[in-house]
């Protein structure tokens, strides 16, 4: 049995099917891209994963738990944590209350203090502007703030929504390498990015999704050296 | 009378910051679900009106001991306010403001209609007098000293749950980003609920402090309904310490004007800074947005 697991899953928006028929795996300390057009349903995929889209059709389930049956808040216990696309800071609260919001389940309230610890640790700066509005920080900060949210309520996997959008090329080298580093430290990661080849430079294998189907899968070098993701992706 | 900076000018100006306890009290919960929620209730000062009742006859007719009676009062309207959302805020609380508007005006007479019906017109006093302390020449009633007392400790201490508790940095958290709190975790129905608790509460408190100086009658919203909307536009809807400055500001025009002039003058005073404040600065005076 694998960590996650989707079986036919459809979802959509009124009569518009976003998602049609995904099936994927993720393994427990895997680290897993999704990649695909604009459009393509990488939102909508991690949405339905976690609870907050409810699926049309088909199983989707965590360590053999059902998904489906679950309302979107009670995802988080089974484990899945959710960096949403646009990150979706509370901007008018601190960086630490942010963060003390990521720990907002009981049973993470008592760990508080370490994981705490265990963010700052991998992001020096949230600790230098604990007390600063999250909204008033740069881009760059702001993503490692949403990730570290989700970092607070100790998640088995982590769900990341395009972290690298609208961040400055340096700042977006920090992020894959934080990719690295969070599976290095036990995470299991599934990432939806449009930096394709530094996404695929990290991650042990990847999904290609195209108009809400998943066009391809395989490990990440066998894709990075396919057809499909050469001609449309990197324009070669 | 006439107005000059005499002992009488001092005493109306301390009155007015004791009076202002009051207003910032009342608008507080008022604020508070309007900053989470989103959505104004107009029969706020209703809440407070049933309050005042289910205080006065746990009181006076089942003869337990005030605390208690109060307790219960707060406890009532903190219920009423968790049924006010759940039966009249929920359905509506994506419809247009207007509906949302009418929704809770309807609230409003109807609390009062049924409250004429079951209690009469009649003015019900708990009855007890509490009497004044007297500064040198001046007296100021202990019922107005008690209430701004515990209305400042109230601020100071909903201020700290909502930065310093788990479920007050929640709602805080949700009246910023209603969409993303399942991702943390939190169920938002629950803790709009819990929001809508604390308001219905806090009108609680307020009857609690109000039958300590006032009759109880059915139509009492509408003598201080206006004036706790007023505080609170005026400090910018939502905003909970502009609510404070505003109870303040408002108060002393009432207390200072009824000193120089007459009582209604203080109040017509009072109405017209709002509405030249209004022009001047819509947004309130410390609201961020229009
Ligand atoms: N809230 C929504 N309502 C209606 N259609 C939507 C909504 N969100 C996304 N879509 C549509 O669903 C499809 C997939 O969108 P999305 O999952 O955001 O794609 P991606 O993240 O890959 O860019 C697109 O055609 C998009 O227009
Ligand atoms: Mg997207």
């Amino acid at each position: 049995m694998s960590m996650l697991e989707l079986h036919g899953v459809c979802a959509g928006y009124g009569g518009f099917r976003a998602l049609n028929d995904i099936s994927m795996a993720v393994e427990v300390g895997e680290s897993v891209a999704v990649i695909g057009a604009n459009g393509a349903g990488k939102t909508t995929l991690l949405r339905v994963i976690s609870g907050m889209l409810p699926a049309a059709a088909g199983r989707l389930s965590m360590e053999g738990q059902d998904l489906r049956t679950l309302p979107a808040h009670k995802v988080l216990s089974t484990g899945i944590a959710h960096v949403p696309e646009n990150r979706h800071l509370f901007p008018r609260l601190t960086v630490e209350q942010n963060l003390r919001l990521g720990a907002f389940l009981p049973s993470a309230r008592a760990r508080f203090p370490e994981r705490l610890d265990y963010v700052y640790g991998l992001f020096p700066r949230l600790k230098e502007r604990r007390l600063q509005f999250a909204g008033t920080m740069s881009g760059g900060e702001q993503q490692m703030c949403a990730i570290g949210r989700a970092l607070m309520s100790g998640p088995k996997l982590i769900l990341l929504d395009e972290p690298s959008t609208g961040l400055a090329p340096v700042v977006v080298q920090q992020v894959f390498e934080l990719v690295r580093k969070i599976r290095d430290d036990g995470y299991t990661v599934l990432i939806v990015e449009q930096n394709v080849t530094q996404v695929l430079a990290v991650v042990d294998r990847a999904y290609l999704l195209s108009v809400g189907r998943v066009e391809m899968s395989g490990r990440s070098a066998d894709l990075l050296a396919s057809e499909a993701v050469q001609k449309t992706y990197l324009g070669l | 009378m006439t107005c000059s900076l005499d002992i009488f000018f001092l005493e109306a100006v301390l009155n007015g910051i004791l009076l202002a306890g009051l207003l910032a009290l009342l608008s507080l919960g008022l604020n508070l679900v309007f900053g989470v929620v989103d959505v104004v209730w107009i029969c706020y000062a209703e809440l407070v009106m049933i309050g005042m009742y289910a205080i006065f006859f746990a009181y006076s007719t089942l003869d337990l001991p005030l605390p208690l009676a109060m307790l219960i009062g707060i406890t009532f309207t903190a219920l009423l306010g968790v049924a006010l959302h759940m039966i009249v805020i929920r359905p509506l609380l994506d419809a247009a403001p207007i509906n949302q508007l009418l929704a809770t005006g309807g609230v409003l007479f109807l609390l009062q209609a049924a409250a004429t019906l079951a209690f009469g017109i009649e003015f019900r006093n708990i009855g007890v007098h509490l009497g004044s302390a007297s500064l040198g020449d001046m007296f100021f009633s202990w019922g107005r000293i008690i209430t701004f007392s515990v209305a400042l400790a109230t601020m100071l201490g909903l201020r700290y749950f909502l930065r310093h508790s788990y479920l007050g940095l929640a709602i805080l958290a949700l009246s910023q980003d209603r969409h993303v709190m399942p991702l943390m975790g939190a169920d938002s129905r629950r803790l709009y609920a819990a929001t809508s608790a604390l308001g219905g509460g806090l009108a609680g408190l307020g009857a609690a402090l109000m039958v300590l100086q006032f009759d109880i009658y059915p139509q009492i919203g509408l003598q201080f309904g206006p004036l706790i909307f007023m505080v609170c536009v005026l400090g910018g809807l939502g905003n909970m310490l502009g609510g404070f400055v505003a109870a303040l500001v408002i108060a002393q025009f009432i207390t200072i004007g009824s000193s120089c002039f007459a009582t209604e003058w203080g109040y017509a005073i009072a109405f017209l800074f709002f509405i030249l404040m209004m022009f001047i600065r819509p947004q309130g005076l410390l609201g961020a947005r229009s």
